[in-house]
């Protein structure tokens, strides 16, 4: 078990959290590499201005077997590792993910509009292609079925490909290469290929961007089967699921989000990589579970402030692997708190929301006390204006209220 | 930061009036590749590779030239003719074959064969190495067969066994072979031609990149004339272009896609034509002459491996039988069946063998016995191959079978027993 130390920062986007993965115990664990096992004993670790927790089953899948006094055994010489941290920010966490990979591993390649010369249209590709060539990360022209085709292709003799939407929408234009032969064609050869691709991207409401640049391609994306889609929320968890989505052997679309990617944070020297399937604990609580991914992680952290002064005690998971769900983690937050509050980005009708409103109906119908909350955007295509903007998003004041409803 | 981006310098697209024999090769526009070190694309490495003897024709030409001027030798000797004509005579056995047998029931769904066009298949096909890739569209029994890929292999695939190429997960439209690199077998129009340029890119890399020397695996994009109006299509003939990629696009233009006439799709009917507008060699020929388009064939793949980017082929060809089996065929006209089915490429190979003293009918019909064998014992072997188990069910979905996710009791799906049993819950 590892424990986290979350500290809930003074404005809404910095994020101090420490979160230790440990060398899975699990028989089928692919995580190679040096991990470091850092064993918390509790105590407050520099910067946060969080509480002082005690050790908390935060590890959403303990290993089978592993009991609480096994952890808690720290050798003090470790606790020098903790220090052992840089300072960077979201789009720099996905580029130091992006380069340990493209080092270890020469078939590790970047293509997608002005990812190259440009570095990336939200520099999460700068300096890369100075240090690998033109080849390895790609200029390609404006042309997303093809190139995405192009990647596919490349996965299917040998390369593994990262690719860049340089907007997620834009994404849309290559449904038609995602959908039919990076899910499905592993199963319509029987297996003879895979498809280790990266289909990564910024999508998400942004700062008046207008509709198309604003949209939420994880509802049209998560039905294709033969896909993982995950979401990342923080400089720790961006590139801890960069690096383990580009490891992966299945393809993954990796969701990021435009105005996540100036987040600051303390993220590790030592190398790390995060589970695809697993959701992060972010608060435990015991009254109400919220379960949250990217961007609208942050809008929860703050209402949770809110609902802490007014004695709420809200458990937070943003469920991080988008398809498929962490029933686990999930499950074990509803058994808890026997409510469920979804706060997504996603539109009402079809949403990433939806069908974890169905799954979570479906398994643990059981230990539900009151009906499934479901916070979504307006099914509106996203005005321009900002106030009409703020209007489709689901905002803090709305989440507070639904809690307080939900705890009646 | 600015690199040195070599400037864009395109070469004149080859001129549509071409002197063929112009022995300065045209310079193809060269890409602006700078590899890690900042040199740049390393032309030397083109220029001490061995360049052909004749001049580069890198310009559009018509076939009957080349052939004319090969007319003194013999196109091909003894041994290739009757693997040529083995190749051809495999694919029509196959395929009426299937005929048969989806009428019998058993195989079902929609099946395009590929009567007809077998000269563009064996003319290419016959002429790769086992690394070089294929990629095909929905007609790709044949493509399959010319590969490599066993006719047992491919029956049992399209009556849906589990011996079946892809385990009868594919059907007929998802022929893949990683031993012999056919990677698909595409239902929707322009949908594999990403794929291949993929495919080639991968070559490309591998040599420039990797440091693999002599990576120069070529990737030929076999597709149809409907597909020539698809944007797929365009995307990719510029991306080929622009990087040089060893691929070749060989378009199957058989007049016809399903019931629509390719001149009424079409704004400019010559699609070979496009090439050059890409910058890249667009060729004509005659797709029911086995000969001529190995011809072409051959030019077009060495121009691939030798590092000098793309072509355009288009084979002027005929389905001698509908779209798919479920098409009536009723909108073409019957003469221009019977002009076709007079130039059945087989036939027209055993007239140049048996006229040029190649071989003599005994030993063609010797090849013709052997066949019907190899595709009875296909069809047997796909009879008694086994239908898919209910455990197959959730094989294959992932490469790996973690992306099912985690259980609610904190396993992952695919440790469930019921997982192999094709029963579990994902």
């Amino acid at each position: 078990m590892a424990a986290t130390i979350q500290g809930i920062g003074a404005t809404a986007y910095s994020v101090n959290s420490d979160r230790f993965q440990l060398p899975s115990l699990r028989s089928f664990s692919e995580s190679k590499g040096r991990f470091f096992a850092l064993r918390s004993e509790g105590k407050v670790i520099g910067g946060s201005r969080g509480r002082n927790v005690s050790p908390l089953v935060t590890n959403a899948v303990a290993a089978k077997g592993e009991s609480a006094t096994a952890s808690t055994s720290a050798k003090p010489g470790f606790n020098v590792l903790f220090l052992l941290r840089h300072e960077v920010l979201l789009f720099e966490a996905l580029r130091e993910g992006l380069d340990e990979e493209m080092m270890r591993d020469p078939s590790v390649c970047v293509m997608g509009e002005d990812v190259g010369h440009y570095g990336g249209s939200y520099k999460v590709t700068k300096g890369l292609a100075e240090k690998y060539g033109d080849l390895r990360v790609l200029d390609t022209p404006i042309a997303e079925n093809s190139f995405t085709g192009m990647g596919i292709g490349a996965a299917m003799t040998g390369l593994r490909p990262v690719i860049e939407g340089m907007n997620m929408g834009f994404l849309l234009l290559a449904f038609n290469q995602i959908s039919n032969n990076c899910g499905m064609l592993h199963y319509t050869s029987g297996g003879q290929f895979k498809i280790p691709v990266v289909i990564r991207g910024p999508g998400g409401v942004g700062r008046q961007l207008g509709a198309e640049h604003s949209q939420r391609l994880e509802s049209y994306f998560q039905s294709i089967p033969g896909i993982q889609m995950v979401a990342c929320s923080t400089p720790y968890n961006a590139k801890g699921l960069m690096k383990a989505a580009i490891r992966c052997e299945n393809p993954v679309i990796l969701f990021e989000h435009v105005l996540l990617y100036n987040l600051k944070e303390r993220i590790p020297d030592e190398e790390y990589v995060l589970s695809l399937e697993e959701a992060e604990m972010v608060r435990p609580g015991e009254h109400v579970t919220i379960l949250t991914y990217s961007r609208m992680r942050y809008h929860v952290m703050q209402a949770a402030k809110t609902l802490v002064n007014k004695g709420y005690d809200p458990e937070v998971i943003d469920i991080r692997s988008l398809k498929p769900f962490d029933l686990y983690t999930i499950g074990n937050s509803v058994k808890k708190t026997h409510r469920v509050l979804i706060v997504e980005e996603c539109m009402r009708t079809g949403g990433i929301g939806a069908s974890l409103t169905a799954a979570i109906t479906e398994n643990f119908h059981d230990y539900l006390d009151a009906p499934i909350v479901c916070l979504s955007s307006q099914d509106v295509p996203t005005p321009y204006a900002g106030t009409l903007e703020e209007w489709t998003v689901v905002q803090p004041a709305q989440i507070v209220t639904a809690v307080e409803q939900l705890c009646k | 930061m600015s690199c040195a981006f070599l400037s864009v310098n395109i070469a004149q697209p080859n001129p549509l009036t071409s002197n063929r024999h112009s022995t300065n090769a045209i310079k193809l526009f060269s890409p602006s590749f700078l590899g890690s070190t900042r040199k740049l694309r390393p032309h030397s490495l083109s220029k001490s590779l061995p360049s052909p003897s004749k001049s580069l024709r890198s310009s559009v030409f018509a076939v009957s030239d080349v052939v004319k001027e090969l007319k003194s030798n013999l196109l091909i000797t003894k041994e290739e003719g009757l693997e040529l004509y083995e190749d051809m005579i495999l694919g029509r056995a196959f395929e009426d074959m299937c005929a048969q047998m989806y009428y019998r029931g058993k195989m079902f769904g929609f099946v395009h064969l590929y009567n007809g066009q077998e000269a563009v298949s064996t003319g290419f096909i016959k002429l790769l190495r086992k690394d070089d890739c294929v990629v095909s569209t929905y007609r790709d029994h044949v493509h399959a067969l010319s590969k490599g890929v066993p006719a047992r292999a491919v029956m049992s695939e399209l009556f849906g066994k589990t011996t079946g190429c892809c385990r009868g997960q594919g059907g007929s439209m998802h022929m893949f072979d990683k031993e012999h690199n056919v990677l698909g077998g595409f239902a929707f129009i322009g949908e594999g031609i990403p794929v291949a340029t993929g495919a080639a890119f991968t070559s490309l890399y591998k040599r420039y990149v990797l440091k693999e020397a002599d990576s120069d695996a070529v990737t030929l994009a076999f597709f149809g004339d409907g597909t020539c109006n698809n944007g797929q299509f365009y995307e990719c003939l510029n991306m080929a272009a622009l990087w040089k990629l060893p691929i070749v696009f060989v378009v199957e233009n058989n007049l016809w896609a399903i019931g629509m006439s390719h001149l009424r799709a079409t704004s400019d009917p010559e699609i070979w034509k496009k090439g050059p507008a890409f910058g890249m060699s667009g060729v004509h020929v005659d797709g029911m002459d086995v000969l001529k388009v190995r011809e072409v064939a051959k030019e077009a793949i060495l121009r691939a491996r030798r590092g000098e980017g793309p072509t355009l082929v288009e084979c002027e060809t005929y389905r001698f039988r509908g779209h798919s089996l479920a098409d009536p065929d009723e909108l073409r006209d019957p003469d221009e069946k019977a002009h076709y089915a007079n130039r059945d490429p087989i036939t027209a190979l055993k007239k140049y063998m048996i006229e040029n003293k190649l071989v003599n009918e005994s030993e063609l019909k010797a090849i013709e016995k052997k066949i019907d064998e190899v595709v009875e014992d296909a069809v047997e072997f796909a009879d008694e191959s086994p239908l898919p188990p209910r455990s197959q069910l959730l094989e294959n979905v992932f490469a790996d079978p973690k992306g099912f996710g985690i259980a609610p009791d904190g396993t992952y799906r695919c440790e469930d027993p019921k997982f192999t049993q094709g029963t579990a819950h994902v």
